[in-house]
């Protein structure tokens, strides 16, 4: 049999390798083969172990040090059922069964480490057909043909793109992979990597022959260190198998191809600082025009995808332009992958086509709220992007339905929060983010955003004056049309879209001194209900600060003036008797 | 120019590094990275040796060194915590983990404690968002961290620290 254990980042955290030693200590190798696989999606189940037996697959999940050793003497024994308790629910497996995978398709499936296990699966196949049978011309119109729009966030098409860069003229050119995934939230890139790199080296090598670049260099960023790994390991065994370098595949064609670690800055998401950082300076962005497909890495013509791009490119080329763009809305053609986290029972990597709805997602695949709390808000599309409320669940994913509700689609991640998530606390946060990593080269971005932040940390501090609210809306308009970059640009989203849809809360803080999801612990009373309170005087015992007075056996009570609302005597009542306010 | 340190640093030890990207331009982060390898940081000495052989005014080397957060200009402990602060995390209580590294080792965001064993480095996202909250301890990561999951941790590395004295 064939025993694969996912071994994505997540697995590993989740104790993948331990699962993984303990079934090659105990299993008969001489019968079976063990072997690894990247992320499989399903990240709230890991460590997962795919059993391929002769009636098919057996997939086993959350599989810690004791049930390995279980599974591995079923299997010496031949006989699954012993351990059938451990394998994955009918529920859990709708949440992979719903999803459609094309730039995932490999992940979870095939061993990152071995070229020959994406060789079998059709792997440079497509490189093989565009290099032998099709122009850059042709190439570039079959990706026009399929509608794939940039993944990276902004969606611009990709043909335009390559088009632009294949037009212009030079001695030289670059192709550029964006994998500096810096959205907080967001990890499809990170998966793709991880799970299925030739699958974005055969994307890249493609784009490199429609724009005419002799070299491909992908800007991952250094908190990936498992990603740079697999991926160096596979330029390398793609370089012996003659896909990169000179002549690739006995043709015309030659393309270097390398790995530039990032040094942890968001900005270098934006293209022209993505371009500064390649050469070694301040990730700075640059002023446009001129476009990187004019004058960019070294101020020679460069076209830069996102690695989600890449990772359809092959699928297009095998099965054509027209099957992508029969996925889809009229605006957004074919899959988007989502990065689902937060307040979500099911917690991982959704494939989808486009113009599926946000509650198909969230509720749907994801499972709903965990511990049955009430959906308040999904935030898309990370520091550039916005909180959707309840009442627009049922937005199609589409680029341009999304930027309506003032998110965007973004890169794909999507944190889903339930009503003890405080709003305003939650746009504090975005904007400390970004005002972090305001790269300062402009006035709007690196002085609005700190002004922003301070305005907002009053509010969540209870200090907001009653015209925060306008001050806020002024700065967010200002330097939407001030800032120099994306990353300036759209820093006052998650603030304009809070504003738009969760106004009342801000209006709680400010007039009323109150926040109802108990996140704001500056504005939080702590109170002892007398009928609850049995007279224990653990919390009394617990407080750090004394702030608690009253005798055994009679009711406690707190003194607001000492209390310094750390919140520990709550987790210590055994009578939830104190009461937050 | 003359150096307070009292050890001197061995420079061969970026030597090869140096040999082969000195002269290649665009190399400067790669140059860092590797020397921060080396190092465990980026010593002033280093830097001014960096600046000789590549050509490289020391500011602009500074200025590199100062923009991305990857890059440290002290030295840290036997062990970096690296926490979570992305969007996920967040919402599922990275703050509460902080509050924990704050009162049980008593070092806030980019502090060593006394010791020399941990430094806190707050990161913005690690990408396991699945497990939030997450930390990273050099190159381990530990997800669905809750208080007491994260104080067991700190133990067991003390005191394999005290082991492996």
């Amino acid at each position: 049999m064939k025993i694969a254990v996912g071994q994505g980042s997540c697995g590993i955290a989740a104790g993948a390798m331990k699962t993984y030693e303990i079934l090659n200590s105990n299993l008969d190798l001489n019968k079976n083969q063990l072997t690894v696989t990247g992320c499989i999606g399903m990240c709230y189940l890991e460590p997962i172990v795919d059993v391929y037996a002769c009636d098919g697959l057996h997939r086993f999940v959350k599989v810690n040090g004791e049930i390995a050793e279980k599974i591995a003497t079923a299997i010496n024994n031949n006989d699954l059922t012993s351990v059938k308790e451990f394998e994955i629910s009918n529920d859990d497996k709708q949440f992979l069964d719903k999803q459609t995978r094309i730039a995932l398709r490999h992940c979870g499936v095939i061993n990152p480490e071995i070229i020959e296990d994406y060789t079998n699966d059709d792997g440079y196949k497509a490189l093989n057909k565009v290099l032998t049978t099709m122009s850059p011309e042709d190439v570039i119109e079959e990706i026009k043909v399929s509608g794939l729009a940039g993944r990276g966030g902004a969606g611009f098409p990709t043909w335009f793109k390559w088009n632009a860069a294949r037009q212009s003229t030079g001695d030289k050119k670059y192709l550029i992979c964006n994998a500096d995934e810096g959205d907080p939230g967001a990890f499809m890139d990170r998966a793709v990597i991880e799970g299925d790199p030739h699958n974005l080296i055969e994307g890249m090598l493609i784009g490199a022959y429609a724009i005419g670049a002799s070299e491909a260099i992908v800007y991952v960023r250094a908190e990936y260190p498992l990603a740079i790994r697999r991926l160096q390991n596979a330029i390398d065994q793609a370089m012996a198998k003659g896909f990169i370098g000179q002549n690739i595949m006995g043709t015309d064609f030659s393309c270097d191809f390398r790995i530039k670690a990032g040094a942890g800055a968001f900005v270098c998401g934006e293209e022209t600082a993505l371009i500064e950082s390649l050469e070694g300076s301040r990730g700075m962005p640059r002023l446009k025009p001129p476009f990187p497909a004019q004058s960019g890495y070294w101020h020679k013509p460069s076209n830069i995808n996102n690695v989600e791009t890449f990772a359809n490119v092959s699928w297009i080329i095998l099965n054509g332009g027209n099957a992508f763009s029969s996925m889809g809305t009229e605006n957004s053609k074919g899959t988007k992958v989502f990065a689902l986290t937060g307040k979500i029972k099911r917690g991982g990597l959704v494939e989808i086509p486009m113009g599926k709805t946000l509650r198909d997602v969230i509720f749907d695949i994801g499972g709903g709220i965990k511990n049955d709390k009430n959906f308040k808000a999904v935030q898309m599309g990370g520091p550039s992007g916005g909180c959707i409320p309840e009442e627009l669940l049922d937005t199609v994913i589409d680029y341009k339905a999304l930027s309506q509700t003032g998110a965007i689609m973004g890169s794909g991640g999507m944190v889903v929060m339930d009503d003890s998530t405080c709003m305003v606390e939650m746009a504090r946060f975005f904007l400390d983010f970004t005002a972090k990593e305001s790269c300062g080269k402009c006035v709007h971005c690196r002085l609005g955003t700190k002004r922003m932040l301070e305005i907002l940390t009053r509010i969540t501090e209870g200090n907001g004056k009653e015209d925060d609210i306008e001050l806020l809306e002024e700065l967010c308009l200002a330097i939407k049309d001030g800032a120099l970059c994306g990353l300036g640009q759209t820093a006052p989203n998650p603030v304009l879209t809070t504003l738009k849809y969760f106004k009342n809360e801000y209006i709680e803080h400010i007039v009323d001194k109150k926040c109802t999801a108990h996140e704001c612990t500056s504005l939080l009373r702590y109170e002892i209900n007398a009928d609850a309170c049995k007279g224990c005087t653990l919390c009394a015992k617990k407080c750090p600060v004394g702030a608690i007075s009253g005798t055994v056996k009679n009711p406690h009570k707190i003194d607001m003036a000492q209390c310094i609302k750390c919140g520990n005597c709550v987790s210590v009542c055994r009578f939830n008797a104190v009461e937050v306010k | 120019m003359s150096c307070n340190c009292q050890n001197s640093t061995d420079f061969s030890l970026l030597e090869p590094c140096l040999e082969k990207y000195a002269t290649v331009p665009g190399s400067l982060i790669t140059i860092l990275q590797n020397a921060q390898d080396i190092y465990g940081y980026l010593p002033v000495d280093v830097i001014l040796h960096i600046s000789q052989r590549t050509g490289i005014k020391v500011t602009k080397i500074m200025g590199v060194a100062t923009f991305y957060s990857q890059f440290r200009l002290q030295p840290v402990g036997k062990y970096l915590i690296m926490l979570c602060q992305g969007t996920a995390c967040h919402v599922n209580g990275s703050l509460q983990i902080e509050k924990v590294i704050n009162e049980h080792l008593g070092i806030k965001d980019g502090e060593t404690t006394e010791d020399g064993l941990f430094t806190l480095k707050n990161v913005a996202c690690l990408g396991c968002c699945s497990l939030s909250p997450v930390m990273m301890i050099n190159d381990d990561t530990y997800g669905s961290l809750t208080p007491e999951k994260a104080i067991s941790i700190f133990k067991e590395l003390q005191e394999k620290a005290r082991e492996e004295e």
